[in-house]
């Protein structure tokens, strides 16, 4: 039996409650895990990694050499969710989505929200990522965020707090996808033992998703990529490939009479609703970026007559950003008139006197985060950081206090998993994809992304974050999917 | 389907047949530059760099002509267009440009040998076992494709890309081994010379079971150009192409259609004696031009972005 390590102090352990003590979701999976082998889990590993490798589920990282392809880590103890817990988890994201299709909607049209001073106009108007092109568009379904992946954090408290909201093009549902199927050849028997929520339907739901946000009777879809070396180009392919529709690039489109084709062996075919893998920024070198050999020349017109659909909209990156997220809540009691599900980490906007000088005093408990980076980079996690490390950077965020927000360093849940020492308590996080259609359809679940290094908070991919199969238990009654 | 995805299937397949014929004719060189044949060695060793177009190539990055010198060249040279380890690298781009295309087990198929051939790079293998292992993995990709992928497009531009890149390099190597026997008259080595040539072409059995013990020049040149029965034949090739073309779903490819199909013509209804009056050589100069030009037209009608 490999050594399990217990859950430290102060923090919420996914499937311990103290070393002896699983919690009830994870009663039988400790019961197995008690039972395996260390050698046998050590071979197991050893065997999804070349599994992987051979089928090629890798990202490539950029800086690194040309054509150099990293896995990405996978752990295979599951994140187990009882069905109850999802069943809150889901609704609060139903909710919380909602809310932020209403919000884009608002700022495009009335700006009613900013009328009611609930939202500073500068917050919005002059943020990098409002699209004045979006100014009076109107959307079949007022859908802007098609696909929106929110990413979840469990703290200390036992609750579920929102960590982001990704909104332009959210990823990771293809590692989700392939996990389960590993996960499933790897260990048949778990399977067959425990009533796991099936998640390999996700396609399917894509693609009625992408569907439904046309007008258009059986409209051809497409999934837009920047190519082969971007680093979720497999995550394009995978889905292209299962959902049955065309993966393109800027080139294999074109447009004429206002109208946009594909370059196919049997002459133009029209295509109607793009998923779109590139940010807005490079999808027309006519209106945004100049330099962008990734789009479509014309694209943006052909969109704003309503001629293509694009998912996720253009200009959505303006709800997603992390000086509108302390407003979120008030956009659920704004729009929807009903108090927030799932609640914000607490957070300090810089850009703000108060809020500075509180932060500017409690730097080394804090984290802060720049307002636009991405990916972990550009940030101060307080507690582990140096005394020249904290001072250099009370010097970056006073050059630029907008750019930042902070929130308390989370205490994010641990979920054992196997490392060189036996099974040890790591952080993770939960990224669910939401997906708005007809209706709002969720899987149950989402990606798990655990920090693979003892203490790390960080989870990203590029930073050497691995992820986990995520099991959400089914109740007698429960339907797969989620209407909200 | 998207033009870009059918060029990326064509030219998918056409790397990794040349892969294929580089291993088999080097396999061929080498056993008939092991005979006791006095000079002619040296022009056996040449023949794959005629084959493929890259004497100047290799003169200018090595000294000596032998076999290891060779090898090294044809089969790990990372960059020049007729090497075994650039077709499999290039193959494999494409394969992965193409991931949504193929069925998951083509794809491991390619990706695997792509692991395989770098893992072998630091301390290669002789070129014996090599060749063995390309054409192996080669036998695998294709059943695979055949046993695995539905017969759409993407099966058809698979096929076409293998039986142009096939037709193209059996007429190369007929028109090198042409022109080396019209300046021979050594009946011994006429017989090894044309074995050598059949047996690159994995059409030695063929032979055997059609003219029995009868081998020379004309019945060489007879089963590898007019007759189907050798599955590499130009002829074999040829029909094949015809057979795909007319599976190709629209309208498009109307020229490729008509080039294909008058060469097809050409070798139903030619005869080996009227052939050889012409001149093989220039018959077969010929014959290179218009599957060049058939490859052209695929381009424009299927495969172009444009």
């Amino acid at each position: 039996m490999s050594a399990v390590f217990p859950p430290s102090r102060g923090v919420f352990d996914e499937m311990l409650l103290d070393v002896d003590t699983p919690r009830a979701s994870y009663r039988s999976y400790h019961d197995w895990l008690a039972n395996v082998a260390e050698q046998e889990l050590r071979s197991k590993r050893h065997e999804a990694e070349l599994l992987f490798q051979r089928v090629g589920i890798t990202f490539a990282v950029y800086g690194e050499e040309e054509g150099a392809e990293r896995l990405i880590p996978f752990d295979f103890v599951p994140r187990i969710i009882s069905a109850e817990e999802w069943q809150f988890i889901e609704t609060g994201l139903c909710q919380r989505v909602a809310a932020l299709n209403a919000f884009l909607k608002d700022i495009y049209s009335e700006q009613a929200i900013i009328k009611a001073g609930i939202v500073p106009a500068d917050n919005v108007m002059c943020n990098a990522q409002y699209q004045v092109a979006m100014q009076g568009i109107h959307l079949f379904r007022d859908i802007y965020a098609h696909i929106a992946g929110i990413d979840l954090v469990r703290h200390s408290d036992g609750n579920y707090y929102v960590l982001e909201d990704n909104l332009r093009v959210p990823s990771g549902v293809s590692y989700m996808l392939e996990n389960r199927k590993m996960m499933m050849r790897l260990f048949p028997a778990l399977f067959a033992e425990h009533h796991i929520a099936p998640v390999d339907h996700y396609p399917n739901l894509l693609l009625k998703t992408l569907r439904e946000s046309s007008p258009v009777d059986n409209p051809t879809v497409v999934v837009l990529t920047p190519g082969r070396y971007n680093s979720a180009y497999f995550e394009h392919a995978f889905l292209a490939r299962e959902m049955g529709v065309e993966l393109v690039e800027g080139q294999d489109l074109f447009i004429k009479q206002n109208r946009l084709y594909m370059r196919t062996t049997t002459g133009p075919r029209i295509v109607d609703v793009i998923y779109r893998r590139l940010d807005d920024a490079f999808l027309d070198p006519l209106a945004f970026r100049s330099d962008s050999m990734l789009g479509v020349p014309g694209l943006l017109s052909v969109y704003r007559e309503g001629n293509v659909i694009l998912a996720n909209a253009i200009g959505t990156g303006v709800a997603d950003d992390k000086s509108m997220y302390p407003h979120v809540p008030d956009m659920i009691r704004f729009y929807l008139k009903q108090e927030p599900i799932l609640h914000n980490v607490p957070t300090w906007c810089l850009r703000n006197e108060e809020d500075f000088a509180y932060v500017n005093e409690h730097l080394h408990e804090l984290v802060v985060k720049e307002v636009h980076g991405a990916g972990g980079y550009g940030m101060l996690v307080g507690p582990a950081a140096t005394r020249e490390e904290i001072e250099a950077f009370r010097q970056v965020i006073q050059k630029n206090p907008g750019n930042y927000i902070a929130q308390p360093t989370l205490s994010l849940s641990t979920c054992p998993t196997l490392v060189d020492e036996g099974i040890a308590p790591r952080h993770i996080d939960l990224r669910p994809f939401v997906l708005s259609g007809r209706e709002t359809r969720i899987v149950p679940g989402g990606l798990t992304r655990v920090a693979l290094k003892k203490g790390s908070l960080v989870v990203n991919s590029s930073q050497g974050g691995g992820t986990k199969d995520t099991w959400v238990m089914l109740k007698d009654t429960k339907t797969e999917t989620a209407s909200c | 389907m998207l033009s870009r995805t059918a060029s990326d299937l064509y030219w998918l397949s056409r790397y990794l047949e040349r892969a294929e014929n580089t291993a088999r004719m080097l396999e061929a060189s080498h056993s008939i530059a092991m005979m006791p044949a006095g000079g002619s060695a040296i022009q056996e060793l040449a023949a794959p760099l005629r084959v493929t177009g890259t004497v100047a190539e290799f003169w200018r990055e090595h000294s000596r002509l032998n076999f290891a010198e060779l090898y090294k060249f044809l089969a790990w040279h990372p960059d020049h267009h007729a090497s075994i380890y650039y077709c499999f690298r290039r193959a494999r781009e494409n394969a992965h440009a193409v991931r949504g295309r193929i069925t998951a087990e083509m794809w491991e198929t390619v990706n695997t040998t792509w692991l395989d051939l770098n893992r072998m790079r630091s301390s290669p293998p002789d070129l014996k076992p090599f060749c063995d292992w390309v054409k192996e993995r080669s036998h695998l990709w294709r059943g695979t494709a055949y046993g695995t992928l539905a017969r759409g497009d993407a099966f058809h531009f698979l096929r076409l890309g293998t039986f142009l890149e096939r037709a193209d390099n059996s007429a190369r190597m007929l028109c090198v081994k042409q022109l080396d026997a019209n300046n021979e008259a050594n009946i011994l080595r006429d017989y090894y010379h044309w074995t050598a040539l059949l047996q690159a072409l994995g059409a030695l059995e063929a032979h055997q079971d059609v003219y029995r013990d009868k081998l020379d020049a004309s019945t060489v040149a007879e089963l590898l150009i007019l007759r189907s029965d050798a599955p590499r034949s130009l002829r074999a090739c040829l029909e094949e192409i015809n057979t795909i073309l007319m599976n190709i779903r629209g309208t498009q490819g109307r020229r490729a259609k008509g080039a294909a199909r008058t060469l097809l013509s050409q070798l139903e209804f030619g005869s080996i004696s009227e052939l050889q009056k012409e001149g093989l050589a220039v018959f077969l100069e010929r014959f290179l031009q218009t599957i060049n030009n058939v490859g052209d037209e695929i381009q424009q009608s299927y495969l172009a972005a444009i």
